[in-house]
């Protein structure tokens, strides 16, 4: 009998593509879809990576392909962006192995800047979209991914979803089939996209499609579940679990592949049933083509919505119209958003930052937390690089004056990411911001994975690290300081100096991240009531395992205290000792 | 059998992953069906999180919804009452007696609310454990999760043996021992 495990839905999708043969895995941390390569480095038999961007994995996918691997990449639905240029010209070009692109989108923004729907990017770049519906169907459905990728030259998207990724379910394990790889021959026609070779493979494309959404109404992925026929929903992903489980009597066309849409079996099916719905997560992309081809039964979006994730409550509510029965009322309670942990570098810088009323331009890692109160120094975070072109161009549009109380804030993987762009564009065009590299030697709010910085690879390999400050004066910027992220009296003492300074700087905080195997510091931090002035100075910064006390003294949890001191330092009566 | 709903909610770092997987793997083991959900992320950095547990004869949707859930752990008491609507009528709540300040009342711009325990208590079955206090007392301030978790198993189910077994199997093998004592302790602050 074969084995049964419970994995999560991106463990499941790297144990499909490890066994239809996968040979090179690349990817960029991102929230949904980190575990797909933390799964699929532990098998031997797959080259995996931790590439510094998504454009850079997708590349490195798109080549292992060419040479003849069968090759995937992995991302969240933002770093398909990142990843889009490629993408969109490798779409043209085809494949040689196997090519498969997991997206993972985040309905409900559980960590995310936006809610972009990946299907509208696949649509645009005219690559296939298969969606599962478990852990099950995840595993599946990669070897039926790889498997459409080499019989239609396509790259191929399986989409995920937060609450697919990130689900456990029963999944039958099977054996890996090795794959020989395929022979390589030059064919420029193929894989040189100028203008001349790229014109006819645009028309090749348009067939390929045209062909694929033929055959999606044989696939067994797309498949008719015919019950009570007064109702009926085409939905696929997550979403047909709900209806599994609010409607159980309902009909229902259960989409695998999504793009291109299987027309014949879906009109099939809106004429057998009475109401139709398209429940569907996210963007209206199955419902717009289902109203285009002139079903105007269909009920959608105007029922349901294009925020958040979906639910089965939803269904019974907007489309049985009753209410859960025995359901209190949510009570009115304070809410509780993230925070940096106890012992986080970042609340210290941020704490002189705060105190000298700096603003900065920020980006995304757990630092984009400084944006809230107490810490309140972050004052734009758009994308993963942005904080150093962002203040840029701040500086371009007021003048150098401007930003002598703004700095940019970036961690190390993010600068490793893009960052490190924006900063030769500052040399080339002359800024005077401050760049501050808040160097906490992982990408942290992912969970913690190596980059070209920490010496290490997703395989655990020791390897070289680039050294950051190096690779900053080596655009020929002059003034380049690595401070303590702890050294309290340095960091102000930079910040001031450097705002002001006519020229880029970077100041490169240093301090492992607080959660890093490893990192501990020797003592904790414990208060000395009797020196206690009631002054609240240790309390700015907002560390959760300090609580003032009814009578004004400071209470610290020990539970989660780490030891940073921190407090300790901004007590100037020592009355927080650390022992 | 009837699918079973758990919930397990606290404060991130909590250690909800890990529980979670702990019920996941048990039902498994007992030849059920299963689907949990977990949040991982920014959440996971000291803000609320939910994972859901489900198991039973087939699972469809992974998560548990408002007015479903039969047994609702907490690792703290405002969690507690911020998913105390997410409980059946005839549903349990077993709360971790213990406090976190969330960021919005450290700061000052929200009010702890009082009496969070009675609340519980007038609305569902309440079962309130002073499981942090123990697990210092212990010298294992981490395992507060696992004494939580024996004072909620005789409400989920299975064999007291199965429990143990899951756990040590479960969790990493150098806290093998002091979770097994944490999950005994637990165990005996409750009774049905």
């Amino acid at each position: 009998m074969s084995e049964k495990k419970i994995l999560l839905g991106n463990e499941a999708i790297a144990r499909g593509a490890y066994e239809a043969g996968v040979k090179v895995s690349a990817a960029y941390p991102g929230t949904p879809s980190t575990e797909i390569s933390e799964s699929i480095a532990k098998y031997d038999e797959v080259y995996a990576e931790w590439s510094p961007n998504e454009k850079v994995a997708a590349e490195v996918a798109i080549g292992a392909s060419i040479a003849g691997a069968r090759a995937m990449c992995s991302m969240k639905h933002v770093g398909v962006n990142v990843a889009s240029d490629p993408l969109f010209t490798a779409a043209y070009s085809g494949v040689g192995g196997g090519l498969v692109v997991v997206a993972a989108d985040d309905p409900g923004m559980y960590s995310s800047q936006n809610e972009q729907d990946s299907r509208m990017v696949a649509r645009a770049a005219m690559i296939p979209v298969l969606e599962p519906s478990d852990s099950a169907e995840a595993k599946e459905f990669m070897k039926l991914a790889f498997d459409l990728s080499e019989g239609y030259d396509t790259p191929v998207m399986m989409r995920s979803t937060t609450r697919l990724s990130h689900s456990q379910g029963l999944v039958e394990l099977g054996e890996r089939e090795e794959r020989e790889l395929l022979p390589y021959e030059r064919n420029i026609a193929k894989y040189v996209m100028m203008p001349a070779n790229a014109i006819r493979r645009h028309m090749t494309v348009e067939e390929r499609m045209k062909k694929l959404a033929e055959d999606a109404c044989g696939m067994s992925v797309n498949r008719a579940e015919y019950r009570d026929l007064s109702i009926g929903f085409i939905t696929s992903g997550i979403p047909y679990q709900y209806v599994r489980e609010a409607m159980p009597e309902a009909s229902v066309l259960k989409l695998g592949l999504v793009h291109p849409l299987p027309r014949r079996l879906m009109e099939e099916f809106a004429a057998r049933v009475d109401r139709l719905y398209i429940f569907e997560e996210l963007e209206p992309v199955i419902e717009e083509q289902v109203r285009a081809w002139g079903i105007l039964k269909a009920v959608g979006k105007e029922l349901f919505t294009v925020q958040g994730e979906y639910s089965a409550n939803m269904l019974r509510e907007r489309v049985m119209g009753h209410k859960p029965a025995d359901a209190l009322t949510p009570a009115a309670v304070p809410a509780r958003p993230p925070i940096l942990c106890p012992g986080c570098p970042h609340r210290s810088v941020y704490s002189v930052l705060n105190r000298l009323k700096i603003h900065a331009a920020g980006d995304i890692g757990c630092y984009t937390l400084g944006a809230l109160a107490p810490l309140s120094v972050v004052d734009t975070t758009i994308c993963m690089g942005s904080s150093i072109s962002t203040l840029h161009g701040m500086e371009k549009a007021r003048g150098k004056e401007y930003i002598h109380d703004w700095v940019a804030v970036i961690g190390d993987s993010t600068f490793m990411h893009t960052g490190i762009n924006s900063l030769m564009n500052m040399v080339y065009n002359q800024s005077s911001g401050t760049v501050v590299i808040m160097d906490n030697s992982t990408t942290g709010m992912t969970g913690h994975q190596d980059h070209a910085a920490t010496g290490r690879t997703l395989k655990g390999e020791v390897v070289p690290a680039i050294n950051i400050a190096g690779l900053c004066r080596s655009l020929g910027i002059e003034h380049v300081y690595e401070i303590s992220a702890f050294d309290l009296e340095g960091l102000e003492e930079a910040f001031r100096r450097e705002t002001k300074r006519d020229a880029v700087s970077v100041i490169i905080t240093k301090a492992p991240c607080v959660l890093l195997k490893g990192v501990t510091f020797p003592n904790k931090c414990v208060p000395v009531p009797e020196k206690c002035k009631k002054c609240g100075a240790c309390l700015r910064p907002g560390c959760p395992a300090l609580t003032r006390k009814e009578d004004g003294t400071v209470e610290i949890d020990e539970t989660m205290c780490n030891g940073c001191g921190l407090c300790a330092q901004l007590c100037r009566f020592g009355a927080i000792e650390t022992k | 059998m009837n699918v079973k709903n758990i919930m397990i909610v606290g404060v991130g770092g909590q250690g909800t992953l890990l529980t979670s997987r702990i019920l996941g793997n048990l039902a498994i083991r007992t030849g059920y069906d299963v689907k949990l959900s977990e949040v991982h992320g920014m959440a996971q950095r000291g803000g609320s999180v939910v994972t859901f547990v489900r198991y039973g004869e087939q699972v469809a949707e992974p998560i548990v919804e408002e007015g479903q859930a039969d047994v609702l752990i907490a690792f703290e008491r405002l969690e507690a009452l911020r998913y105390l609507h997410f409980l059946k009528e005839d549903g349990v709540v077993i709360v971790n007696d213990w406090r976190i300040d969330p960021i919005t009342v450290v700061t000052g711009a929200a009010q702890y609310p009082e009496g969070v325990t009675e609340t519980l208590q007038a609305a569902r079955k309440t079962v309130a454990v002073e499981a942090t206090k123990t697990a210092i007392e212990m010298g294992a301030p981490k395992a507060f999760n696992i004494i939580v978790l024996g004072a909620a198993a005789r409400y989920v189910g299975f064999d007291k043996e199965d429990w143990l077994q899951v756990i040590a199997a479960t969790v990493p093998p150098k806290t093998v021992e002091v979770n097994r004592r944490a999950f005994e302790a637990g165990y005996a602050m409750s009774s049905i």
